[in-house]
């Protein structure tokens, strides 16, 4: 390959520019964040006395506990059921080819650019009508159906590539629709699935305005959209709201750097697809 | 011959329709959750929007009145104008900034910078978009790492609350979502550019071609692919931005960062004109889909 030397050199620079400039917020807060709390910071220093007691107190004073816990309530909601119900519609669409596939495929489709704030309103009202209006189940039946779209999408994407020979195979050897699923389809289907699983944990953990729109008690929200609470009850201490905020967004961090590799295929893939 | 197929073909027959019948059976509770809570409350929204309807009281037919009001209010037309100046920082910065790393670089061989740099690119993908408002509005903030930075550099004069003044609080608040998506064009553009055959570079290069001719003749036309999902992604992220303005700038000062989301939110739930924030809600749906849809037509149709 020839590629000259400035160019490898300026892209390297380049490169380095903007690697900098990506965590240039996050250590910005860490530093915002080791600032005694009461008073107003600045910008980026290591701090001669850090304080890491501010985590400590906006942990305790954030409920972050709480908050983890509500969070993986609405991710046990959405995630498990989402992934049960696209994996049989993705079947029947891109293996089973069942008639009129092609038309239902149009119909989720067409809901894959829809965005959320045009349905808030009738999402709240209907919530309201239901009676799950400020519960979690707010939040896990509206995302059921806003992501099945991509969802059924990306498992029929999957399914539809898999070799018809081997449903064929199976079948002459009188297995029925169910075994052949079982024992051939789903094993198959398990990196789709799980990359599938990490992006819709990620959609659901991150998710902002539902929660804010749909359960008035910031406690019970995700932990994306509690951050509209912590931002009330620091908004006289920076160092404070820093250190909350931090708190966040760690747990999807360590999450992500375990499944590094995992999470930028699924990332890829579901741009790609999506 | 035919004999022997017809019994066969009824049992097929048969076969099908039983197929047929468990697939809409698997196809029922995604089809459910689908139309009870996108389809139903789309055309609530529809319903909602024909209405004067503060949500409590009794609610009263107005035709296409709402809709009348999107396209006059000047405070409604403000929010979708700033949502389209927004598409220069969250669509054009991130792709250019991709498509030019990219092509630099073009090939980084496996190792732990590339691992390093592939991680850290992606981190804003990871965190919630609201936390990257709170670190933004720390970082544009009076005694902020940004003004603190210009101070090192020597223009300490230009520093001032970015995103309380009228003038850059539109551009501070896009250079978010420029942060939170030029990882992520970059990833994706950078995995195009290994697809493409390098003997087309080899080629071109043989042949005395620069930089600029072999990214308009290879590059940018073998990433078109790549180019039109970004385009695509980054533009609904434009045009249907929230969290990030909720935790930063709630649309402020005045309505300088006004957006259709955060419009829709306050004329929905803090002015309680329910029919106006829905009639808002499908404008912006079609929007969407209006700009979105030709974006995907030229990318199908020039391959």
């Amino acid at each position: 390959m020839i590629v000259s030397r400035t160019e490898v050199v300026i892209g390297r620079i380049l490169l380095i520019v903007v690697l900098i400039a990506t965590v240039l917020p996050l250590i910005s807060m860490i530093s915002a964040a080791l600032q005694p709390a009461d008073v107003n910071p600045t910008g980026l220093v290591w701090p001669s006395d850090p304080q890491w007691g501010n985590f400590v107190t906006a942990f305790e004073t954030g409920h972050v506990w709480t908050l983890m816990v509500s969070s993986s309530l609405i991710v046990l909601g959405v995630v498990p059921a989402s992934l049960i119900i696209a994996t049989l519609a993705g079947y029947a669409l891109g293996a089973m080819k069942v008639k009129g596939s092609r038309w239902i495929l149009i119909f989720f489709v067409l809901g894959l650019t829809i965005p959320f704030e045009a349905l808030i309103i009738p999402l709240y009202y209907q919530a309201q009508g239901l009676g799950t209006l400020n519960t979690q189940l707010a939040v896990v039946f509206p995302l059921l159906g806003l992501y099945m779209p991509f969802s059924v999408f990306w498992m029929r994407a999957h399914f539809v590539n898999v070799p018809t020979e081997l449903s064929e195979a199976a079948r002459v050897d009188g297995a029925s629709v169910w075994q052949e699923f079982r024992s051939i389809q789903l094993p198959l289907a398990m990196p789709a699935l799980s990359a599938l699983a990490i992006l819709l944990f990620l959609w659901t953990w991150n998710q902002f305005l539902l929660p804010v729109v749909l359960i008035a008690d910031p406690l019970q929200r995700t932990v994306a959209g509690a951050l509209t609470f912590f931002q009330g009850q620091y908004s006289l201490s920076i160092p404070l709201l820093n250190a909350g905020a931090l708190i966040i967004i760690t747990p999807a961090i360590i999450v992500f750097l375990i499944f590094q590799r995992q999470f930028i295929r699924a990332l890829l893939q579901g741009a790609v697809k999506g | 011959m035919t004999e022997s197929t017809a019994p066969r073909r009824g049992a097929a027959r048969a076969a099908s329709r039983r197929g047929t019948l468990v697939g809409w059976a698997l196809l029922a509770p995604a089809l459910a959750a689908y139309i009870g809570f996108v389809v139903v409350p789309f055309g609530m929204g529809i319903q909602y929007s024909f209405y004067d309807w503060n949500g409590v009281g009794v609610a009263t037919w107005v035709g296409f009145e709402n809709y009348a009001k999107v396209f006059t209010d000047a405070t409604l037309l403000a929010s979708i104008g700033n949502a389209f100046v927004l598409i220069i920082y969250f669509t054009i910065i991130p792709v250019g900034t991709g498509l030019i790393l990219a092509s630099l670089i073009r090939s980084m061989r496996a190792g732990a910078f590339s691992t390093i740099s592939q991680a850290v690119l992606f981190l804003p993908q990871i965190i919630p978009l609201a936390a990257a408002g709170i670190a933004w509005s720390w970082m544009y903030a009076q005694t902020g790492t940004i003004n603190q930075i210009l101070g090192w550099v020597g223009l300490g004069g230009l520093a001032r609350p970015w995103l309380a003044d009228y003038g850059t609080a539109l551009p501070a608040v896009g250079l978010i979502g420029s942060w939170v998506l030029t990882g992520l064009c970059t990833v994706l553009l950078l995995t195009g550019i290994g697809k493409i055959e390098t003997s087309l570079y080899e080629a071109i290069r043989l042949d005395g071609a620069g930089w600029w001719r072999e990214f308009f003749t290879i590059t940018l036309p073998g990433l078109r692919q790549e180019i039109a999902v970004l385009v695509t992604i980054t533009v609904i992220a434009a045009l249907s931005s929230f969290d990030i303005i909720y935790t930063s700038t709630q649309g402020g000062p005045g309505r300088a960062t006004l957006v259709p989301g955060i419009s829709i939110f306050r004329i929905g739930f803090t002015q309680s004109d329910v029919g106006l924030a829905s009639a808002f809600g499908i404008v912006l749906m079609v929007i969407v889909l209006a700009v979105v849809l030709p974006i995907q037509r030229l990318s199908r149709s020039s391959r």
